[in-house]
């Protein structure tokens, strides 16, 4: 098992947030979270991460307990993360982002910054520019570059098509796809249900801090509730 | 006109004095995201160890400057981490009053060990002054701009290329997604503290040098000029804590030198005004728009 959460209760101040979430992801699956907006999908991510602390429940990472571990040493272990709003260091280069991408790394592999650019051609070009000057699109895929370069085993992303243009989406998640192929386990969340759950090999639906459905993506894409409630019909 | 040379030259090296305080005042703003009000009296603690070291303990010179740098490292990760780090996810204001409440601990502390008279610095710096063209540089000059020159070299390098330079820029621009890239966003902050305060003991060490005397309240002056030396060249960014120390040491020599020694002090934080009306975010200060 590469992540096993088991009944979180989350809290911002008196706000409960996430009431007793619980899933897993198994190795070499992509597994998707959908959910309006609002329904606690950042935040499941954020508590996995070590952002934020559940109040109670745990979190297993590759059989270890991670519930209380701290974000920055998770990252060794093979969790990444691609924030919501990509969160890239804008005042830093495009290089500099990779190169915090690969933090954890003894070095700083020149193989791992070519094998970047080579799936992202835009970045090479704009190598030394600062990242606050590309657009959403090529921050979307720096800020996927740049996790890519701690070798993640679990990658985890949060809303990765927001703010794009639909051909934009379309490269994420080919991206998305070819990042999985690559051997790497994804968990995504995502409000494009229809795109999240056509990539998912399992699925769950969060509304309003509790999970409430969950199945292969198929099953999910075909349901009444589902399509009624995230696919338009 | 030699005489504006001579006071160009002085106020440059109190400037660079200035540049080496706000350095520290700048990068721990720009990485912990608080103002250290405590991080001039981490000056005084310096000078301190300096007169106990080398005074009265009769110690060479370059131990007791050594001595300093660690007493002073040691002091202001100590106080990052006793007074600051529970305070983390606290109002910023509750964390500038426990700044304000560290300095007069501090400066009670050595009220209590030295008294409140002045000390008399001792005389480390024997450079001879040198002669250049009919006009006479002291020596102490020379050394504190050609220290605090490969200082600020050294820093920028340090900041632009280090691998530990880079996450402290990233933990300065988001601490979260620092910690996302592996980087421990408490031990950056406890190695910018350790910087900021070796940097406070070389700077205390020249300023002391230039003065001659010291007191428990000695540091406060030349924090509060540093504070206002990285504001004016833009809190947060390090080569505006460099500008802003230097320009801010000339103004006040020549101030003092050519209009009047008692209004020196009024002249500089008028030209800070003048400046921050002009430039709000200082001279080399960027907008950052505030994240929700």
């Amino acid at each position: 098992m590469m992540l096993k959460v088991d009944d979180i209760h989350v809290y911002y101040g008196q706000i409960h947030a996430i009431k007793g979430v619980s899933f897993e992801v198994h190795e070499g699956e992509v597994v998707s979270l959908i959910g309006a907006n609002g329904a606690g999908k950042s935040t499941v991510l954020k508590t996995i991460s070590g952002l934020l602390r559940p109040k109670s429940g745990t979190i297993t990472f590759l059989g270890n307990d991670i519930t209380h571990t701290e974000a920055y040493k998770l990252v060794n272990r093979g969790l990444a993360q691609v924030p919501e709003g990509r969160r890239i260091f804008l005042q830093m280069t495009v290089r500099e982002n990779l190169d915090m991408g690969a933090y954890t790394q003894k070095d700083v592999s020149e193989a791992d910054m070519e094998e970047v650019f080579r799936r992202f051609p835009r970045l090479k070009e704009r190598e030394k520019q600062i990242a606050g000057t590309l657009s959403g699109g090529e921050q979307q895929m720096l800020a996927m570059g740049r996790a890519m370069m701690s070798h993640p085993k679990l990658l985890m992303l949060d809303e990765p098509s927001m703010g794009l243009a639909p051909i934009l989406v379309e490269q994420i998640f080919d991206i998305i796809r070819e990042f999985h192929a690559s051997g790497t386990t994804i968990l995504l969340v995502e409000q494009n249900a229809g795109k999240a759950l056509a990539i998912a090999d399992r699925a769950y639906v969060l509304e309003q801090g509790r999970i409430t459905l969950s199945g292969t993506g198929a099953d999910l894409a075909a349901s009444d509730a589902v399509k009624k409630a995230y696919l338009g019909g | 006109m030699m005489d504006l040379i001579v006071n160009l030259v002085s106020g440059l090296s109190l400037g660079s004095i200035y540049a080496l305080i706000a350095l520290g005042y700048t990068m721990v703003y720009g990485i912990a995201k608080m103002l250290n009000f405590a991080h001039g009296d981490i000056i005084m603690v310096g000078a301190f160890t300096v007169i106990t070291t080398v005074s009265m303990l009769g110690l060479p010179p370059a131990l007791g400057i050594i001595a300093s740098i660690v007493c002073c490292v040691v002091l202001g990760v100590c106080v990052e981490r006793i007074a600051y780090k529970p305070l983390r996810k606290a109002q910023p204001l509750a964390v500038l009053i426990t700044a304000i409440g560290v300095s007069y601990f501090l400066q009670s502390l050595a009220l209590l060990i030295f008294g409140s008279t002045q000390h008399s610095f001792p005389k480390i710096i024997t450079v001879p002054a040198i002669e250049i063209g009919g006009l006479t540089i002291q020596g102490n000059m020379l050394v504190t701009l050609a220290v605090t020159t490969i200082i600020m070299v050294a820093m920028s390098l340090f900041i632009a290329k280090s691998r530990t330079g880079k996450a402290m820029r990233a933990v300065s621009e988001d601490r979260d997604a620092a910690e996302l890239m592996g980087i421990s966003v408490n031990r950056t902050i406890t190695i910018t503290f350790a910087i900021g305060s070796a940097l406070a003991a070389v700077a205390g060490v020249f300023y002391c040098t230039t003065y001659g005397f010291i007191g428990p309240y000695t540091g406060s002056m030349p924090g509060i000029k540093a504070f206002v030396a990285a504001v004016f060249g833009g809190i947060g960014s390090i080569p505006g804590a460099m500008l802003g120390g230097i320009l801010l040491g000339v103004i006040e020599n020549l101030a003092k030198r050519y209009i009047s020694t008692e209004l020196s002090d009024a002249i500089v934080f008028a030209v800070l005004i003048i400046v921050l009306m002009v430039k709000p975010t200082g001279l080399l200060g960027k907008r950052v728009n505030e994240k929700v």
